[in-house]
């Protein structure tokens, strides 16, 4: 088929447009992922030459019991903090969704915290936690039965200092940032038309019936993107893990991100740590798929089934 | 039934639909208001221990707000001052000696001079057991000092020169190539088009660790480890999925009949490009340079693995060593953590609104 020459031209265009992309694209995405498989099969500890070793790699993984267990506490923190992340957000979304005058305070109070996640706010909790001085246990301590001089919680938890306590005190500082879920999806709810739960209304239902036949559907497109995003991020969690507790007392808070990072830039096993990346990149993918398998049965887009 | 009690009837049912819906309101709020207390007291913490006094921050029985303990001077000693309230009323005293077999206390008045001669008080009487209460008196204090201290332990003026330096290079990198790149996508026809926008998409579920290590080791052989180098050049090159993907929504909402009155002016396609495209797109790429503002201000992993030694960090990561170095002085901690995360809450508060069409612009896949 003959090309104009516009066409060709624009063509052109549109490459050199996109050029800046494809040039990082290949040089800080497609290319280091293929870097990172081949690495993957060699033994390398940057300062003497890498040693092919094949499979060993993750052989090795499958054996290493810090797998498992990195496995297993990113599970734990996942299985717990999405749930109540988004039931949090959806929650506070709902509730911000009434034309209240002081919309603009509230929205903002939640939303701040989210905004200043940083070390500075990590460096404020990991304040908060301390068994002593913190505000937290302060606050806990002081909490007694009324009239009596009995306290309600005479030993609060050691938090940080807890193997027990260590990942829920992560997981209740995650909670602080469930503005960013709320901004959209209260905007979800912004987009809702008010025709549905008028005609939900005529029709007899009460409000629990409108928010599971009206609001969730309509919403789920925004709650399946927010889930996938969570639990590729929940995979990620890093910050936290290695400013406030280095892996936890008694690794109770190693990440896979964090177990990752250590063989890579602490014990410089380049290699092993390719073969985790790979590891967690599969694990990812395979979750990614199956979401998108099962999302035709609960995901309403609107233009039809 | 008549035509009045029918018109009453639906009046009532109208008034206490609308009692409801206030009721709903008013419950609304207040639940509202105290989860919003709830999530602004970490915030407020964070300015009361940062302002409190070193020594203080570590006491028991401290107030909730910044103070210092109240010492009076009571002939040739600074003694500290407490009140002793029992069934006889409040008396203000100061602390002589504090044994285990007695507490000798001064009675001071109002004015802080001492009135008769000190006494000695059972230290049984005291504590939850007994019939008085022993309380150090406190004042307000502020202890700015705190905010001219914490950045003479570490280089802060280096670091905020580093993550100036970064953080405004990469939002510019990524304003022009993610404008750039965009409009590629938006409004020219290439083959494969579609396919390579697919691509784009896919790199923002690529977990970072995939791309890290090797990445590093790139970096490595370019010798820019430990420069800013690897921290500014990639924002240059495509600027990130995500802000592709924002930008060519927002260009696609263009109507297509300026640019071909444009073209019809003569005017190439660069010239569309920064003639039509990007002056109508002023919200949208605020909305890109506010996200890459606080990505890059924040961005902790970066900086950790590019750079080495003390001077080429950035804040972020000298929040870190503060706390690996100073971890215990929580009162400059707060304070430094609070320096740091001003510039965050000054560009939130004043562009509050490309933050949230940002949000929505990516949770509402539209």
């Amino acid at each position: 088929m003959a090309k104009s020459r516009a066409a060709r031209r624009e063509a052109l265009e549109g490459f050199l447009f996109i050029s800046p992309w494809m040039f990082g694209f290949l040089f800080f995405a497609a290319g280091p992922v293929i870097a990172s498989l081949v690495l993957s099969f060699y033994k390398w500890n940057i300062i003497s030459p890498p040693q092919f070793v094949a499979f060993k790699n993750y052989i090795k993984l499958a054996q290493d019991p810090m797998i498992a267990i990195s496995l297993k506490r990113t599970l734990y923190y996942a299985m717990l903090s999405i749930p109540l992340g988004m039931i949090g957000s959806l929650t506070v979304a709902i509730l911000l969704n009434q034309k209240l005058r002081a919309m603009r305070f509230y929205r903002t109070a939640f939303y701040v915290p989210s905004v200043t996640s940083g070390v500075a706010t990590l460096l404020l909790w990991s304040w908060l936690f301390h068994p002593n001085l913190g505000a937290i246990n302060k606050f806990l301590y002081a909490l007694r039965i009324p009239f009596t001089s009995t306290h309600l919680v005479p030993n609060p938890p050691l938090w940080f200092g807890d193997p027990v306590w260590a990942m829920p005190a992560l997981i209740i500082m995650g909670l602080w940032g469930v503005g960013g879920g709320m901004i959209i999806y209260l905007a979800g709810l912004q987009g809702i038309p008010e025709q549905l739960y008028e005609a939900a209304l005529l029709d007899g239902a009460s409000n629990w019936q409108k928010f599971r036949h009206v609001t969730l559907p309509m919403l789920s497109p925004t709650i399946f993107f927010n889930l996938i995003m969570s639990i590729i991020g929940s995979f990620q969690v890093f910050n936290a893990a290695f400013i406030m507790t280095g892996g936890g007392p008694a690794n109770s808070t190693m990440f896979y991100a964090l177990y990752l990072f250590n063989n890579a830039f602490v014990n410089f096993r380049m290699g092993y740590a390719s073969a985790m990346a790979w590891v967690l990149f599969l694990i990812i993918l395979l979750i990614t798929l199956v979401q998108f398998k099962v999302a035709p049965r609960w995901v309403h887009y609107e233009g039809g089934r | 039934m008549n035509k009045i009690t029918q018109q009453t009837n639906a009046e009532s049912v109208f008034r206490r639909a609308a009692r409801i819906r206030g009721i709903q309101t008013g419950l609304s709020h207040i639940v509202l208001m105290a989860l919003s207390i709830v999530f602004l007291i970490p915030f407020m913490w964070m300015v009361v221990i940062s302002f409190t006094k070193g020594e203080m921050v570590q006491a028991k029985d401290r107030p909730l707000y910044p103070a210092v303990w109240v010492t009076a001077k009571v002939g040739e000693q600074e003694l500290p001052v407490a009140t002793v309230s029992g069934k006889d009323g409040t008396k203000r005293v100061a602390i002589v000696e504090e044994k285990p077999t007695g507490a000798r206390l001064q009675e001071l008045s109002a004015m802080g001079a001492a009135i008769g001669a000190p006494f000695v008080v059972d230290p049984k009487r005291f504590g939850a057991t007994g019939d008085l209460k022993l309380a150090r008196a406190t004042r307000f204090h502020f202890e700015v000092k705190n905010y001219l201290e914490f950045y003479q332990r570490l280089p802060f003026w280096a670091f905020l020169g580093n993550t100036l330096k970064i953080t405004g290079l990469c939002i510019i990198g990524q304003l022009l190539s993610a404008s750039m790149v965009a409009f590629g996508f938006a409004r020219l026809r290439f083959p494969g088009k579609n396919a390579l926008f697919v691509m784009v998409l896919a790199t923002m579920m690529l977990p970072g660790q995939v791309t890290m290590i090797p990445s590093f080791i790139l970096f490595a052989k370019l010798r820019w480890i430990d420069t800013l180098r690897p921290l500014i050049v990639p924002s240059f090159f495509g600027g990130g999925a995500f802000f592709i993907f924002l930008l060519r929504q927002f260009f696609l909402s263009i109507p297509g009949e300026l640019e071909d009155a444009a073209r019809i002016d003569g005017c190439s396609t660069f010239g569309i490009y920064r003639n039509v495209i990007l002056p109508l797109s002023k919200p949208a790429l605020a909305t890109v340079a506010v996200f890459s503002f606080m990505a890059h201000w924040n961005d902790f992993m970066g900086p950790l693995i590019y750079t080495q030694s003390m001077e080429n960090k950035t804040l972020a990561l000298g929040l870190y060593s503060f706390k690996t170095l100073y971890g215990t002085e929580y009162h400059l901690m707060m304070a430094a953590s609070l320096i740091v995360l001003l510039p965050v809450l000054a560009v939130f508060f004043s562009a509050q609104k490309y933050f949230v069409q940002g949000i929505i612009m990516s949770g509402i896949k539209g």
